[in-house]
């Protein structure tokens, strides 16, 4: 008899509330009862507040416990967990197959199809659950023809400015350049984002796979995936996984015998938010300050040294693969309006059930917040959703009705961005929110524009006047106009768009910058 | 009309000063010499430095800007815009501890205050006993199971003052990883 499969997420989340020490605990039990079990570390099936989640295979079906403490473990198996599967109520623990889980079933899952599912350093595991099918398409295929593939799909891109990935990438196939290079963006540094993290962690391969494509599809040959420091379970996952696709021929000088090259490299952030901001990133791998550039030149005629230069998120890139697969048609059917496909939401900070949550663009937040994310932690009433990172803005229950869609939030003065959403409950003193946007935007500044470098400072010093009444009337229109010199005197996205969340704040909160009085919720 | 016997020689002084120990001078020579043939050389070998020492070392920067052929002001600059490396010797373990808004949504100010108060130091200091540096990050993207802190390269989520107090304590306990 085979082996009983145990799955126990090796994801950072999961073991950060100790899926490590839960791993080791079955296996001694294990041993001690005389039971033979193969624990397998999958990457997170995205059901947070569950973690560690436990799956026990049993006739080919997967049943969720969570969460599992190390010292929950013992009881499971006195439970009989190893045995037969525990229906859902007859163990607090037990949830029942895990694909039944309302929460996952309700997902359209087509980026994170295999993340929490496979083995994320097998390469078999992969290529088993419809791996590098993608990049098989793409080898027969002419150039021009995956570049309208990626078009067709209407795939824009998920770092958070939502640019259509097949014109960046048409324009880089016409450039001319002696090297092009694809370079991916994994400085995931929007607060309440984890979907980047979780992907690589869970399904390294998929990203491989993308920017492989991607490279087919330009002429270019070497790229680079730049990882913030924050990430070092990232960062094994990744240089394991590209060892494993070096040495079955996936990336190298002849990829499957096609005669195709494509190099591929890690490289290390070192805390800096702004280089997620494109330009930067780019500075910051040439070995210099990431300091945001001037746009003309866009990174596609000239990016990196110089050279035509694919850059896009990680879920941009870990879409690629099933689109063309499965046909630009497929990817292009799910969504609303202008955004088309699945976008990953993250649920974060005071909400009950944290998690990650791929569905098709249209949802209401409101929807998402209720029927997934089950309220605050805390059991309070939601009093702000901050949407889009630090940058997005502070949306009040009156918005909450916003479908998920790029056009719908920018109509707002919001921003959907990469997914992140922050739930605040009714404790939230939102001056101090609009506070800490400024604070940040000074610590995070690259310093190039001046609006940024010191607006940002004396926008925190406007605040504490504003909110200690000194003059509060002129303090408010100081503040008012020092955004709008951030808003159009900034390069990029830092300085423009930290105006979001501090008018958010200011314009649906107003009682909160108030003294004496500052009433919260209660108002 | 000149003789080249007057003209005054500057001096090209081929070994920059350094006070740094030969070990670490080893550490930061090996680093060059094994990195700066990499396209955009200059990261990788700050972090291969701050890796083997802990920390990227004033005395350092001569040596990495003699290796790669750029000014003491290139490495300077690189050096001092990113926050993550160390430009003085920290404690023997560094707490990263989330300031972002997910962990502030679950009360990070708190846990914040806590830290310092309970370990002695502000942000970027170290405990008197060279256990401990606390330094503030902006997000660890651990943001459903926040407040989150990082110790060494080890994520820990849902990080309660009590919690907070039994990582610190066993941080301090365990050697050097």
């Amino acid at each position: 008899m085979s082996a009983l499969k145990i799955f126990v997420p090796v994801d950072a989340a999961a073991r950060g509330v100790g899926a490590d020490e839960t791993a080791l605990a079955i296996a001694t039990e294990a041993r001690r009862r005389q039971i033979d079990v193969q624990i397998v570390r999958n990457g997170s099936r995205g059901l947070l507040w569950l973690e560690p989640l436990v799956e026990v295979e049993m006739a080919g079906q997967r049943h969720a416990y969570g969460p599992v403490p190390a010292d929950a473990v013992a009881d499971l198996f006195a439970a009989g967990f190893a045995s037969s599967a525990l229906p859902t109520g007859s163990h607090a623990l037990a949830h029942g197959p895990t694909e039944r889980i309302p929460y996952f079933a309700r997902q359209q899952r087509l980026s994170f199809a295999r993340v929490g599912l496979v083995d994320p350093r097998s390469l078999a595991d992969y290529l088993a659950h419809d791996g590098y099918r993608g990049l098989a398409a793409a080898l027969e295929m002419q150039p021009a023809d995956i570049v309208a593939a990626v078009s067709a799909s209407g795939l824009r891109g998920r770092g958070g400015a939502a640019f259509p990935a097949g014109i960046k990438w048409k324009t880089v196939l016409g450039a001319l350049g002696s090297e092009k290079y694809v370079v991916c963006n994994a400085d995931e540094g929007d607060s309440g984002t984890f979907s980047d993290r979780m992907l690589i962690e869970g399904d390294p391969f998929v990203l491989i796979e993308g920017m492989t494509i991607a490279a087919l599809a330009t002429g270019a040959t070497r790229g680079y995936i730049y990882l913030r420091w924050e990430y070092p379970d990232a960062k094994r996952a990744l240089e394991a996984a590209i060892a494993a696709a070096y040495a079955a021929h996936y990336l190298g000088n002849d990829i499957q015998g096609s005669g195709k090259c494509f190099e591929l490299e890690v490289r290390m952030g070192a805390g800096a938010y702004i280089c997620g901001e494109e330009t930067s990133l780019l500075e910051s791998l040439e070995g210099k300050r990431g300091q945001v550039r001037f746009k003309p030149p866009l990174p596609a005629i000239a990016g990196l040294f110089g050279k035509p230069t694919v850059i896009n998120n990680v879920i941009t890139f870990a879409s690629v693969p099933i689109i063309l697969d499965r046909g630009a048609a497929n990817y292009q059917h799910f969504g609303m309006g202008r955004s088309r496909g699945t976008l990953p939401m993250q649920l974060a900070g005071n909400v009950k059930y944290g998690g990650l949550v791929e569905i098709a663009f249209g949802m209401s937040l409101r929807e998402l917040l209720d029927d997934f994310g089950g309220g605050t932690l805390s059991g309070r009433p939601i009093r702000a959703v901050q949407v889009g990172g630090p940058l997005g803005a502070y949306l009040p229950q009156s918005q909450l009705d916003t479908p998920l869609d790029y056009e719908a939030f920018a109509e707002i003065k919001g921003m959907l961005g990469h997914g992140g959403i922050v739930v605040f409950d009714d404790t939230v003193d939102m001056a101090a929110q609009a506070r800490y946007a400024m604070e940040f935007c000074a610590i995070e500044s690259c310093g190039k524009c001046t609006p940024c470098r010191i607006g940002s400072t004396r926008g925190v010093e406007v605040i504490d006047r504003l909110v200690a009444g000194v003059n509060a009337p002129e303090q408010e229109a100081l503040l008012r106009d020092l955004c709008e010199t951030l808003t159009y005197g900034s390069l990029c996205a830092l300085g423009g768009l930290i105006p979001y969340p501090v008018l958010s704040a200011l314009n649906h909160f107003p009682d909160d910058f108030v003294k004496p009085q500052r009433a919260h919720a209660s108002a | 009309m000149t003789n080249p016997s007057h003209r005054r020689v500057i001096p090209i002084k081929s070994e920059p000063p350094s006070s740094l120990s030969d070990a670490d001078r080893a550490a930061v020579d090996s680093a060059c010499s094994r990195l700066k043939h990499l396209p955009g050389a200059l990261l990788p070998i700050l972090h291969a430095v701050q890796e083997s020492l802990g920390f990227v070392p004033r005395d350092s920067v001569p040596l990495i800007a003699r290796a790669l052929n750029i000014s003491l002001a290139e490495v300077h600059g690189v050096l001092s815009f990113y926050h993550y490396f160390r430009k003085e010797r920290g404690g023997r373990h560094v707490v990263h501890l989330c300031r972002a808004e997910a962990c502030q949504a679950l009360g990070a100010a708190g846990l914040e205050a806590h830290a310092k108060r309970t370990l002695g130091i502000d942000f970027h200091g170290t405990t008197a006993d060279g256990a401990i540096s606390l330094e503030p990050v902006y997000c660890l993207g651990n943001c459903a199971l926040g407040p989150s802190v990082m110790i060494d390269e080890e994520l820990q989520g849902r990080v309660s003052t009590t919690r907070f107090d039994a990582l610190v304590a066993k941080a301090r306990a365990a050697v050097k990883p």
